[in-house]
């Protein structure tokens, strides 16, 4: 953070600056501090926008059918229950499965391996959040998919999971980094074991940093559907429990929705993307509203 | 960021019992899958593309032809698709996110920084698919109605801004996939910007410079390379960004001569396309565009990651 005072008050630079060059100088001054605050107020107006036009055209299609009706024949109503229970399947699994890979791979980086190495998975997982999320799809598909001939949810699932871990490393890792090293030290000169240090030491003092790190995979996760194409598939049946067969989710169902000719399912569309916005929005206001309160403080 | 009042020691001695052992393996195995998940990723996609690459060789990439009846599949109109979607969204979001990283680095108060870049985090966290219901109902609408008329009208002399417009199609996705890269951009160079040290900008002070000319003179050219590095990374999600894309791209299969014609991407292509592909050459073939992708994508991140780290390194604590 900069902490240079003001270089150049505004009323005492008019009555100093006198020279055509210098007032030159102040113009540029003051019109590119102009434009980078116009910049700043441009970068939120597709946010409000964006919620604001979802919120007007789905205020009247996030009803009570919506929230507990299975899709029904084309163009006829019916809701999004099997797109919601199905969200509510996957994304528990794929939490279930991520969050000990992505923590356990954040512990060796910060706690056990040499720097080189640290580096060199620091990277890795940076590069693998830079994948196209439709190319996990594909990778899972050819794994989970295409041997079973037959879409699931947990090939969704685990599509999401991959996803998740990176992000769940990198935030993971960067908290235990902070962690002091007086901490561990003192557990280990009590003769506990490394394994219990870092479990019941090092992970408990960071634990609300890593589940902020988790939370915001799980909103990631909500809104994912390119790696859920080719895997869960979407359904317009409830599915409740069989990951064998293909499963619905609020994004895919958003995307199928779009696409149809029928208002009434345009309208699920709208509805079922507040209820996507709500869920996410709400997980990283609270989730950023903790670390943006210490930052302010 | 507090510093940590000591800094962490690693675990790295001789470890004890087999708990000991065990956790570090299981530990290890984790951070060593993610590194394998990339190599994976990247030979699942190769060995499946083999069939399509070695039909069609090279001309695979400069065949405009994708016809599943003749079996004769060409990847340039989608090659050019992604191009010249994630080239629009790069010319409106660079400038943008970099003037408003600039803004919050070195020119905004605090009470209005802080909040700032708390709404351009929650920007970042709009699932695609909202993205794409926005861009297919409300911006495609309003760009065709209102602002593709005018630029056809001003700049349609130019051949590749001649109209006419749809509303869906090639600018419509560059834009909306420009709001989608802004945070990025804006995160990524401010973080490079922060970490230019005080030395810099104290220096220029000293000499006179207004505010402006600290930033234009110390700050912009010790921050070059992590910038630079922080619009390839915005570059690489654009390229692979999938939904919002195929929502209002329109899914065409010609060569787009115009930015106002509907196209398709890499990305979408493969979303719409894959499900219905008979496996064999067809699947082989939109695999192998996944590859082309994955590349492409790869090699800017590795890039940017680079020029990133060649700022911030100095300031590195571990």
């Amino acid at each position: 953070m900069t902490t240079l005072a003001p270089v150049m008050d505004r009323s005492i630079a008019s009555r100093l600056v006198r020279s055509k060059a210098d007032q030159r100088r102040a113009r540029t001054d003051r019109m590119m501090r102009g434009f980078s605050l116009a910049a700043a107020i441009a970068c939120v107006i597709p946010l409000a926008a964006v919620i604001i036009f979802v919120t007007i055209n789905g205020l009247g299609g996030l009803n009570l059918d919506l929230l507990t009706k299975p899709p029904r024949a084309l163009g006829t109503g019916g809701g999004a229950a099997s797109a919601i229970l199905g969200s509510l399947q996957m994304i528990p699994l794929a939490t279930l499965v991520a969050v000990p890979v992505g923590v356990l791979g954040a512990v060796y980086v910060a706690e056990f391996s040499g720097r080189r190495s640290a580096d060199a998975i620091r990277f890795a997982a940076d590069v693998l959040v830079g994948i196209p999320s439709i190319l996990v799809g594909i990778f899972v598909f050819t794994f989970l998919v295409l041997p079973f001939k037959q879409f699931n949810a947990f090939a969704g699932s685990m599509a999401l999971a991959l996803l998740m871990v990176p992000v769940i490393m990198r935030t993971t890792e960067e908290i235990l980094r902070l962690v002091p090293g007086t901490l561990r030290e003192a557990s280990l000169a009590l003769g506990i074991p490394m394994w219990r240090t870092v479990l019941s030491v090092v992970l408990r003092t960071g634990l609300t940093g890593i589940l902020t790190g988790v939370m915001l995979a799980v909103a990631r996760a909500f809104g994912e559907t390119a790696p859920l194409l080719f895997t869960a598939l979407g359904s317009r049946l409830v599915n409740v429990g069989d990951f064998a067969k293909p499963m619905d989710a609020l994004p895919i169902f958003i995307y199928v929705n779009a696409r149809q000719p029928y208002p009434v399912l345009n309208q699920q569309a709208w509805g079922a993307a507040l209820l996507l916005l709500i869920v996410v929005l709400t997980i990283n206001i609270l989730v950023r509203a903790r670390s943006w309160g210490r930052r302010a403080a | 960021m507090a510093a940590p009042s000591a800094a962490p020691r690693r675990l790295t001695g001789r470890s004890g019992g087999l708990p000991d052992r065990l956790f570090r393996s299981a530990s290890g195995l984790a951070a060593i899958g993610v590194t394998l998940l990339i190599i994976a990723i990247g030979v699942m996609l190769a060995l499946n593309s083999t069939e399509a690459f070695g039909k069609f060789g090279l001309g695979f990439i400069t065949n405009t032809v994708w016809d599943p009846v003749a079996e004769v599949f060409g990847a340039l109109p989608y090659i050019v698709g992604t191009l010249l979607s994630s080239a629009i969204a790069l010319v409106i979001a660079a400038p943008i996110g970099i003037l408003t990283a600039i803004f919050l680095a070195e020119l905004a108060p605090r009470r209005l920084s802080i909040p700032l870049t708390f709404l351009i985090e929650l920007l970042a966290a709009i699932p695609s698919v909202v993205f794409g219901l926005w861009g297919v109902f409300v911006l495609s609408p309003f760009l065709g109605s209102t602002v593709d008329p005018f630029l056809i009208r001003i700049l349609g002399w130019i051949p590749i801004f001649a109209g006419p417009s749809y509303g869906i199609g090639l600018f419509s996705a560059g834009i909306i996939l420009a709001i989608m890269v802004l945070p990025t951009i804006v995160a990524i160079s401010r973080e490079v910007i922060s970490s230019v040290p005080d030395s810099q900008r104290e220096a220029m002070a000293a000499l006179g410079a207004t505010r402006w000319e600290i930033v234009r003179r110390a700050v912009l050219p010790f921050a070059r390379s992590g910038i630079i590095g922080a619009v390839i990374l915005g570059l690489g999600r654009a390229l692979g960004e999938t939904m919002a894309v195929t929502m209002v791209i329109g899914n065409a299969q010609d060569l787009p001569t115009s930015i106002f014609d509907q196209s398709q991407t890499i990305a979408s292509k493969i979303a719409t396309t894959f499900n219905e592909a008979s496996i064999g050459i067809q699947t082989s073939s939109l695999i192998a565009l996944g590859f082309i992708l994955l590349v492409i994508t790869i090699g800017l991140n590795v890039l940017a990651r680079l020029l990133v780290r060649r700022v911030t390194a100095g300031e590195r604590r571990t």
